[in-house]
Formats: structure tokens, sequence, C-alpha cells
């Protein structure tokens, strides 16, 4: 039975881990523009530095 | 003629559009106008021109630039004080909505606006939204200086006073946040609900007391948080006396938790919260799939975006930049050229040539003289003006049509179908609790309370809810895709009772800027032709570049002693010929009033021909027009002349009405009539001058060439090349209503099977638990894939 509770244990908290990434990745607003990060690593001088 | 007619096409290569002559060129690189050459000459200088190699020719069209200080308002400290949203005195925060941008290479150049500008010290773009946050050493640069870089490179920042006054809602993240507690919620109390579904060993007694109450725990934020949006919209909505068909849901929520809580606790059974926080979590899904929005349109702009934030005044001989409601009658205006004008008023120095197209649908610039009164919204083509105002900017000729006072009040119950379904729904539903209480209490009094409550959570509207969000969120999506962007998912439904469609003319059944021009006189020879288009492109009115583009002879000869006279036409010398193009006036003296547009020429002093204008309707609307007018009436509404009766007549037949010279406020009073005529009216119109006519039919559809550019307030904005399909668009939304049907339907049945064990007091949670989630998972299929077949049997994305 302990072991079935230490289990519960760590599957609860592993989900709540990525509960709160997930939450944390809405907050920091991850979801709001899909365009920018994908376009912005294919450019070769990267945007802000003199090139 | 036509040999010569077949040669490439030359394009701009900064906007990709055709060059009328091979004068502005940088080496092989051709451009339209000196807008777009200026434009790759900066971003050679600065070493971008990577802009042109990610995308081909993405540039922004740069003919129509504005010159002049239109800017200067910026430097006013307290217009910039509401316009930034940061300062530490030093480093400034701003934030640009840019309409203009459309591609990865806008992305690359505007995130480079350092290399650009010294001051600035950062931009980073939110493409979604069309905004970028740009960063700024105030002592290096300037406001106004980093909105005409922008502006320079063709990324023209859109500010609007409603921009100012009312900031662009941000998106809704507590309903994301409550959508994440309560899958993850759902999911783990799914997973500990298995131990009890399969049976534990009576051995175990004490590991399922652990299971039960680790469920309750987890339901608990469920119940408190994630399903808030249920309780408040049932609260608002019997407060104001209106049975929603959130009241049902809500109080199914209350009762299942109080149950299984209360099992929990004495210790009889584990609850059913996993069916409870199942729906709350679907239900949740579906609001948020309708609710998505469109977050770079704007569907509620008026003639406050489309103006100016700010104008210049004359002052003793001093222009001041002034915010448009500090605008007093009696002030002295300075207008430059392509800048719009922002109040009724006398015109005192310059000539006005003043594009009212989008105002009023007259398709060609009118000519204005000194001392003639000119009206708010239309556009200064040529040259700068001043004019003194005789009306405030509120009390204009057009923007008094927004403060009619029945346009505010105008906002009404939600009427959709399904609440008024959920309500006879709800009405059964406590019939059949209130004869199983009676028949429990009778037979055997302690069954009476859980018959009651199971009743009420097996039968909660969840799927009816579920199957209206689901739908209508994929409706929308489904149109988005096409171009087509409804402003909430309430418009679908309206939809369905349209019986009238009124189509405004200029600018929605014609394409704005594009002509068709007839020769008629003494047949030309090619020569003659390119002299002809060589003194043409030399000018930017309208009809000049309408005829160069007819010609289209990019053969780059030399136009020399130009001459042009602005509302008349031009002169000009080519290979020793006297060409001038202009009115029959300008061309030969004659006064001809003539009501169709005509474009004059003379060669050496004779006058040999004409090309006769006339607007380019699109080329779906044949199709368009037929298949409407099976199920609808039509009329047309323009505010241009009718030059084009007959035209219009052919293409609607006879018995429907085509009105033309129609004011803004006549259109507005012809929709409001057939309304009291009891007829449900679409509106189809672009321009400022539909906007009153939009706003009072019950859909009022705004097209647009460009989505993002300013479109009046409306229900509805179509991409003006998806025009064509609009009939299809609404085959979709109707069948809507037959989609959530069918669905309903299908849960009514999960219901009953549901209800038999329900009233015999024996609904065990291994039975809700199957019922629930294999509800939900059906009709979402169902929904989706019903809505999604009939768009693709209708040839949609």
């Amino acid at each position: 039975m302990s072991v079935i509770l230490i289990l519960l244990i760590a599957s609860i908290s592993v989900a709540a881990i990525f509960l709160f990434a997930f939450l944390w990745s809405v907050k920091t607003g991850q979801f709001e523009d899909d365009f920018s990060p994908a376009s912005r690593i294919l450019f070769d001088d990267k945007p802000g530095t003199e090139g | 003629m036509p040999t010569t007619r077949t040669e490439q096409k030359l394009r701009c290569y900064h906007c990709g559009e055709t060059a009328t002559s091979t004068h502005i060129h940088i080496e092989e690189k051709i451009f339209c106008c000196d807008g777009c050459k200026m434009v790759y000459e900066i971003l050679n200088e600065h070493a971008l021109c990577n802009y042109y190699s990610l995308n081909d020719k993405p540039g922004i069209n740069q003919r129509a630039r504005q010159g002049g200080d239109k800017f200067a308002f910026l430097d006013d400290p307290d217009i910039e004080t509401k316009l930034i949203s940061f300062t530490d005195g030093q480093q400034t925060h701003v934030t640009f909505y840019l309409p203009q941008m459309h591609c990865s290479s806008c992305l690359y150049l505007l995130e480079n606006l350092n290399r650009l500008e010294t001051g600035v010290i950062s931009c980073k773009v939110n493409f979604t939204r069309k905004e970028a946050d740009i960063v700024f050493t105030r002592s290096a640069t300037s406001l106004r200086k980093v909105a005409e870089i922008l502006t320079a490179i063709g990324y023209e920042p859109y500010i609007s006073l409603q921009d100012i006054t009312a900031k662009r809602p941000s998106i809704n993240k507590t309903m994301v946040y409550q959508l994440g507690i309560a899958g993850f919620c759902f999911g783990n109390i799914m997973l500990m609900s298995f131990p009890e579904y399969l049976g534990i060993d009576a051995s175990e007694e004490g590991l399922r007391g652990i299971f039960r109450w680790l469920n309750f725990g987890l339901a608990i934020p469920v119940f408190l948080y994630s399903a808030l949006p249920f309780y408040e919209s049932s609260y608002k909505s019997l407060r104001h006396k209106f049975l929603n068909i959130d009241a049902p849901i809500a109080l199914a929520i209350l009762i299942t938790f109080i149950r299984s809580a209360y099992e929990v606790i004495a210790g009889t059974g584990g609850g059913y919260f996993d069916s409870m926080t199942g729906i709350v979590f679907f239900m949740l899904a579906g609001r948020i799939i309708q609710d998505r929005t469109y977050r770079q349109l704007s569907f509620e702009r008026d003639y406050r975006s489309y103006f100016p934030l700010a104008v210049t005044v004359l002052k003793d001989k001093q222009g001041k930049p002034t915010l448009l409601p500090n605008i007093k009658p009696g002030d002295e205006l300075l207008i430059h050229s392509q800048e719009l004008i922002p109040a009724d008023g006398i015109l005192t120095r310059g000539k006005a040539f003043i594009d009212y197209s989008f105002v009023t649908g007259e398709s060609m610039p009118v000519l204005k003289e000194v001392g003639e009164l000119v009206y708010a919204g239309g556009k200064q083509t040529e040259g700068n003006i001043e004019l003194l105002v005789v009306k405030e900017v509120a009390q204009s000729y057009l923007t008094k049509l927004w403060n009619r006072e029945e346009f505010k009040e105008k906002e009404e119950n939600p009427t959709s179908f399904v609440h008024l379904l959920s309500r006879y729904f709800t009405y059964i539903v406590l019939a059949i609790a209130l004869a199983t209480g009676i028949y429990w209490q009778f037979t055997d009094p302690a069954r009476l309370w859980p018959a009651v409550s199971s009743v009420f959570i097996i039968a909660c509207p969840c799927a009816l809810l579920l199957s209206n969000s689901f739908t209508n969120g994929n409706i929308l999506q489904i149109l988005g895709r096409n171009r087509f962007y409804l402003r909430n998912a309430e418009i679908i439904e309206r939809f369905a009772g349209i019986d009238q469609v009124v189509f405004d003319k200029t600018g929605t059944l014609t394409v704005p800027d594009e002509e068709v021009l007839e020769y008629h006189g003494k047949p030309l020879n090619r020569k003659q032709e390119e002299w002809l288009a060589a003194v043409a492109s030399q000018s930017t009115h309208p009809l000049s570049r309408a005829l160069a583009k007819h010609i289209y002879a990019p053969t780059g000869l030399e136009v020399t002693d130009l001459k042009e006279i602005p509302g008349k036409g031009l002169e000009a010398g080519v290979e020793g010929n006297r060409i001038r193009i202009g009115s029959a006036e300008f061309v030969n003296g004659s006064s001809v009033s003539e009501k169709n547009t005509r474009i004059c020429f003379s060669i050496n002093e004779n006058f040999s021909g004409y090309y006769e204008v006339s607007n380019f309707y699109r080329h779906d609307l044949e199709s368009l027009i037929s298949s409407m007018k099976k199920d609808h009436e039509i009329a047309i509404l323009s505010g241009d002349n009718d030059q084009e009766k007959d035209h219009l007549r052919k293409l609607l037949g006879p018995g429907s009405t085509i009105l033309f010279n129609q004011k803004p406020e006549d259109k507005l009073e012809y929709i409001r009539q057939l309304q009291r005529q009891g007829k449900k009216v679409m509106m189809i119109g672009d321009g400022l001058n539909d906007a009153g006519a939009l706003k009072q039919s019950d859909v009022g559809i705004a097209v647009s060439g460009q989505v993002n550019n300013f479109t009046p307030s409306s229900d509805a904005i179509i991409a003006a090349a998806e025009l064509g399909r609009l009939p299809r668009f609404i085959r979709l939304c109707k069948a809507n209503r037959n989609i959530v049907m069918a669905s309903f339907v299908l849960s009514i049945a999960y219901n009953i099977i549901g209800l038999m064990f329900a009233v015999q007091g024996d609904l065990s949670p291994l039975v809700a638990a199957i019922l629930m989630p294999s509800s939900s998972l059906s009709i979402l299929l169902l929904t989706f894939g019903s809505s999604s077949l009939m768009a693709r049997l209708l040839g949609m994305k």
C-alpha cells in the first residue's frame, strides 16, 4: 500500500509540474504569436546586431 | 496592337506591382514609383537587402506617400504621454500597430529597425497582433522620428483617437488558466477513479478512502475556479429575468458537487467528480474555441479611427498640430496633399481636388474652388490647401451619422435559439425531477434525494452547449480560413433570417482604383499610344495612372516641359510633339458636360479621340448576384451618378431596386424603411458612406481589399477577392442550426439512457462516467465532422 502512496505522490507532482509549465507559458504569452519566433530563427543575420 | 500587349509586364522590384515605365530604376531593378525606389535605397544603404531575398517582392506600394509633417503632433508632450507605455525619462517604450505587416520580410526589417534609426534600442514584433514594441532613447531620437522612419520604409503606424481613448482588448487569459486547471484535475480524477470502478479489495479499505479524498480535493479548484464563467453568466441572466443555457448547467455542477462531497464525507460512495470536472473541461474548451476572435481585426471602428489624430491649425501664419477634438469652428486648417479633411470647412486657399470615393461613393476626385464648402472625410489629392472650419469634427456632415442616439442603445439580449431550446429542456428536466421526487416520496423516501439529484446530474444541457459552441467555433474557423471574418458566433445564426440583401456599388461591386478604358475616335498607331502613355505616367492622378496602365508602354520616352493643371489635365512634349491629356474643356476648349467620365487628348492640337472610363466590376459578380437572387431580394445603392444604370439593370434583372446619388443618410434610411416592412436586411458595403447602413442592418458586411486596413464597424469583414463565394459562406452559416439540432437529438438519446438509471435512484458513478464523456466526445465528432464536411462540400478550404 505504501508503494502505491509513493506512486500517487509522484504521479500527481509530475502532472502538477506540467500544469505549472502550461500556466507559465500562457502567462508569458508564448501562445500569442505563432509566426514571429518560427521565422526569426531563419534569419541569417540576427535582428538587433550590426551585421 | 495585340502583339505589343503580350510583352512581359514589368514588375516593381519592391512591391511587385506593374510598373508603367522603365524610368525609375537602379541598375537592373525597376520600380513602379519613386517611393518604392526610395525604400530600396534606404534598405540598401543599411545592408538590409536580405528583405528582398526572404520573400519575392515583399514591399508595400509607396505611390500614395504622404509628405510633410503628418506626425508632427507626436512632438506634443500630451499626445506623447498618452501613446507611450513606459518611460524613465530616457528609455521609452511604445507599441505601434502596423497594419501593413504581412510576411517574414516585414518581421526581419522591423526587428532591424535599430540599424536604420540610431536612437532605437530594440523592436520586437508580435506578428499575430501586427504590433511592434519599440524601445528607444529619447535623447537620440523621438517618437515622431520613429514613426517617420517606419513610414519611410512602408510601415506607417496606425494611430487613431480610438486607440488612445480605448486600449485594444487583450486576450482573455483567465479562461485558458481555468481550462488548464480543469484539464489537470479532470485527468487525475479520472485516473484515480479507476480503482473504485474496477473494485478494490475489501482489505484495502483505507486506500479507497485516500483515492476518494484525493478526488474530492482535486474537484475543489474546478468547482470554485474553473466553473466560474458558468456561475457568472447564469447569475447575470437570472438578474435580467432571462433563463439562459448556463443557468441549468451551473445548477447541475452545484448539485453534482454537493452530492459527491456528501458521499465522500459520509463514506457511502465515490461521487461523480470525474463527470463533473469532465463536463466543465469540455464546455470551457468549447467556449474558448467559439470565442477565438481575430485579434488583428477590429469590428468596432468608427470615423475616429479613419480620421487622423491631429491636424495642423494655422495661427498667425504658424502651424501648430492640434488634436482633432480640440478643433473649433473658426480655426484655420492646413491640409497637406494626401491628407484627410477632418471637419467641414470653407476652402480659403489653394485648389482642392478631393477624393470622396470612400465617403460618398463617387468614384472620381472632385475639384473645389476657393470659397466652396468642403466636407469632412474627403482626401486632398494634389497640393496643400487651407480651410476655415465651420463645424466641429463631431458635428460634421459625415460624423453626425455616428453620433445618432439610436446607435448607442442598440444592444439587446442574445436571442440565440440555443437558449430557447435549453429553456424547454430545463422545464422538462424539472418536471421529470418533480415526478421522480413525488414517486419516491410515497414509495421509499430514503431514495428521494439520490434519485432527484441524479436526474439533475445526468440531464444537464451541457451537450447542447457543447454542440453549439463547437459547431460555431468550427464554422468561425473555417470561414476565417476562407477570409470571411465574423465578429462573433452570434452572427452565424443571424444569416438564417435574412430575406433582403442590399449592395453598395463603389468599392463593393466595383474594384476601387481599377478602371475600364474604352477608346473612341480615329485609330491610333503604337507610337502615338506610347506618347500618351509617357505623358500620362508622369502624373499621379487616378485617371492618368489608369491611362498609362491601359496602354502599357514602359518605353521610357523622355518627357519635356511638363505642366500639370490640377483638375484639368496635363501638357507635355514627347519626341517633339505637344501632347495634352485631360478634360474635354482643357483639351479642345469645348465645355460639353458629359455624365460619363472621359479622358480626352490631343496630339499637336489635333483632337483625335477620347477614352471612356467606366468602373471595373468584380468578375464573379454575375454568379454572386444570380445565386443571391434565389433566396433574397436584392437592391443596389450607389453614391455615384447613374452613368452605369443600364449595366447594373442588366446584372440585376427587372424588378429589383437600383438607386443612385444616395447620400450616407439616404442609405441608412432605406435600410430602416425595409426593416419597418418587417424585412431582415443584410447590407454589404465598404466605405464610410455605408457605415450608417451597415450598423443599422441586421447583418452588416464590410468588403475590404486589405482586411487590416480601415473597415467601418460591421458584423463581418470579407476579403474583396472572396466576395463571389459569399452565398456559399451563408449556406454554411445556415447549416449551423441543423448540425446543432442533430447533435442535440443524439445527446437526448444518451440522456434518456441516463435518466432511466437516474429516476430509479441507482445511477452509479460508473454509468455516469461512461455516459458523460462518451456523449461529449460523440457530439464533438459529430459537430466537427459535419461542419467540416459541409464546408468541404461547399468547396471551402
